[in-house]
């Protein structure tokens, strides 16, 4: 046993719920940052899937609102050890944009306004287990948080679910991302505590 | 300072001054502490017993004094670690500390240009630092402050900074509410206070600014307006490290 | 260095404890190139988000990545890409201890 602050607990980690192995439960929503919040205009936002023999498919904002919504309630964890429980979403599942799609790639590469990259396989995408995400708790995606919409992959850690969100590159190899390419897991999933390369 | 890689160390809390209601001054004793330069910042680890584990920095609060180093913390609401730091610890307690670090915004006594310290709230630190650091070292480089805060409460170092130092100029600008007769009314920083308490571009000073995020764009924007040389500004910003 | 803030970002100044676990000199008062923009000064200068997940560095000309570290359990990672070069102080050789950090 190494040094330790008397009387220190720190936040709260421990509440009695099932949470993946190092995570501890937060009530609010921290934000992390890498870089500038982007803003986008909404008449200017675009979402595009990029196949990878060179088709793109594209949506407007008013074309994303017109799609099939869904109302997802999902646990976020994030790699810096804090996860919520029970958010609200509201978004397009990735299964209706990938309804046209003619692809046979195994892996994507997500892009974001601002520069922000992420991957993970294309099948982590589909089935139900990803959104284009645009509003949280009943109101518009905050800025800060991602908006005006971000992919929400709520089953890998937080930094898969790119915020202001700008489209997805299908490729046939895996190409890592910001976080994958300066330490972190190039899966990352939370309940086998993947945090970093070689854990 | 030895060029060593960075160890973490034992320190002992040997003395509490508080500064405001939310603010107060740690005295650490430090076995084995290599010394530091004004201006520096160090930081610190707290571990519970469960090993959880989190760390911050604070900037040093005075010059090196052998193994004693002290620091002032402003109590965060809601932080994790600043409530720790100035509710909890008492005198006897032990924290791990880390360094010093940061070999760019520091002064050295053997500066002769002027120097211009702004500081936005609890930015102070580390500028009060420089001002003790001269004081200590018979310096004659004339120094002005600039200490721009919400209201005469929060000011840190009070009694102290009341004294006067020759050489050292003290201007206070108050952004919510003055003393009872203060003439300037409350308000922002400003290129007029700027030229009333600083220094003119031509006498070539080194200008130190530290503070929150806005305050330091501010000051350093005005100073650039003055005609300053960029070159000689050094800013220092909080960071978004949640107390 | 206690306030939190959003959307907020440090100075290089910022990245001088963690980067002293890897080196042995002070590399803020280093000198560096942007890679992306041109933009030459200090690394204290650099815009530092994060610390978590990792830290990131970007130019104040361009906003761009100069530098990112990551700080694991038993490994760090360190990604220099946005730079030209580092010109880092030091004293001449044979000369003890003397890393232009330390007290005089």
């Amino acid at each position: 046993m190494g040094f330790v602050s008397r009387g220190f607990r720190g936040r709260p980690r421990d509440e009695g719920v099932k949470l993946p192995p190092g995570q501890y439960l937060v009530h609010d929503f921290p934000v992390l940052s890498a870089g500038p919040t982007p803003r986008v205009p909404l008449d200017r936002w675009e979402f595009a899937i990029d196949t990878e023999d060179g088709q793109t498919h594209r949506w407007s904002w008013q074309e994303l609102m017109a799609l099939p919504a869904e109302t997802p309630t999902v646990d976020l964890h994030c790699v810096t050890k804090w996860s919520k429980l029970g958010t609200d979403w509201k978004g397009v599942s990735l299964d209706t944009l990938f309804a046209d799609v003619e692809s046979s790639a195994e892996y994507a590469l997500v892009y974001s306004y601002g520069g922000y990259t992420t991957n993970l396989p294309v099948e982590d995408l589909l089935d139900g287990k990803a959104w284009i995400a645009y509003q949280f708790d009943g109101e518009e995606l905050a800025a800060a948080h991602g908006g005006p919409a971000r992919l929400l992959v709520p089953h890998l850690y937080l930094w898969k679910s790119a915020k202001w969100v700008q489209g997805i590159r299908l490729m046939n190899e895996d190409w890592p991302g910001f976080w994958e390419t300066a330490g972190y897991h190039n899966y990352g999933d939370p309940w086998r505590e993947q945090r970093y390369q070689g854990d | 300072m030895n060029s060593r890689r960075l160890v973490w160390r034992i320190a002992r809390l040997v003395e509490i001054r508080d500064e405001t209601p939310s603010a107060r001054t740690l005295v650490l004793q430090i076995p084995g502490w290599p010394g530091h330069l004004a201006g520096q910042h160090v930081d610190v680890r707290l571990t519970a017993e469960d090993g959880y584990s989190t760390q911050r920095s604070y900037s040093i609060a005075a010059p090196a004094d052998g193994e004693r180093v002290e620091l002032t913390v402003q109590r965060v609401p809601d932080g994790e670690v600043s409530p720790y730091l100035t509710e909890e610890l008492t005198v006897g307690d032990e924290v791990e500390i880390r360094g010093p670090v940061g070999g760019w915004f520091v002064w050295r006594p053997n500066g002769t240009a002027p120097v211009l310290l702004v500081a936005g709230g609890s930015g102070i630190v580390p500028l009060m630092a420089m001002i003790r650091a001269r004081r200590q070292a018979g310096s004659r480089t004339p120094f002005r402050l600039i200490y721009s805060l919400r209201e005469p409460g929060e000011r840190y170092y009070a009694e102290e900074l009341r004294l006067p130092h020759p050489g050292l100029d003290v201007t206070y600008l108050y952004t919510r509410a003055v003393p009872d007769g203060w003439a300037r009314p409350a308000g922002r920083l400003t290129i007029a206070d700027m030229n009333t308490g600083g220094w003119p571009a031509d006498f070539g000073p080194e200008c130190y600014i530290c503070g929150p995020t806005g305050f330091v764009e501010t000051a350093s924007d005005i100073l650039l307006a003055m005609g300053h040389d960029a070159r000689a500004i050094k800013t220092e910003r909080f960071g978004p490290t949640g107390g | 260095m206690t306030e939190p803030a959003q959307d907020s970002y440090q100075d290089g100044n910022a990245l001088a404890g963690p980067l002293r676990e890897i080196f042995a000199v002070d590399v803020t008062a280093a000198a560096g190139q942007c890679v992306h923009c041109g933009l030459a000064g200090p690394v204290a200068s650099l815009r530092v988000y994060g610390p978590a997940p990792g830290m990131v560095a970007r130019c104040p000309g361009c906003d761009e990545v100069v530098l990112r570290l990551v700080r694991g359990p038993d490994s760090a990672w360190l990604d220099l890409r946005g730079t030209v070069s580092l010109r880092i102080p030091l004293p001449g050789p044979g000369v003890p201890d003397g890393t232009g950090e330390g007290p005089a």
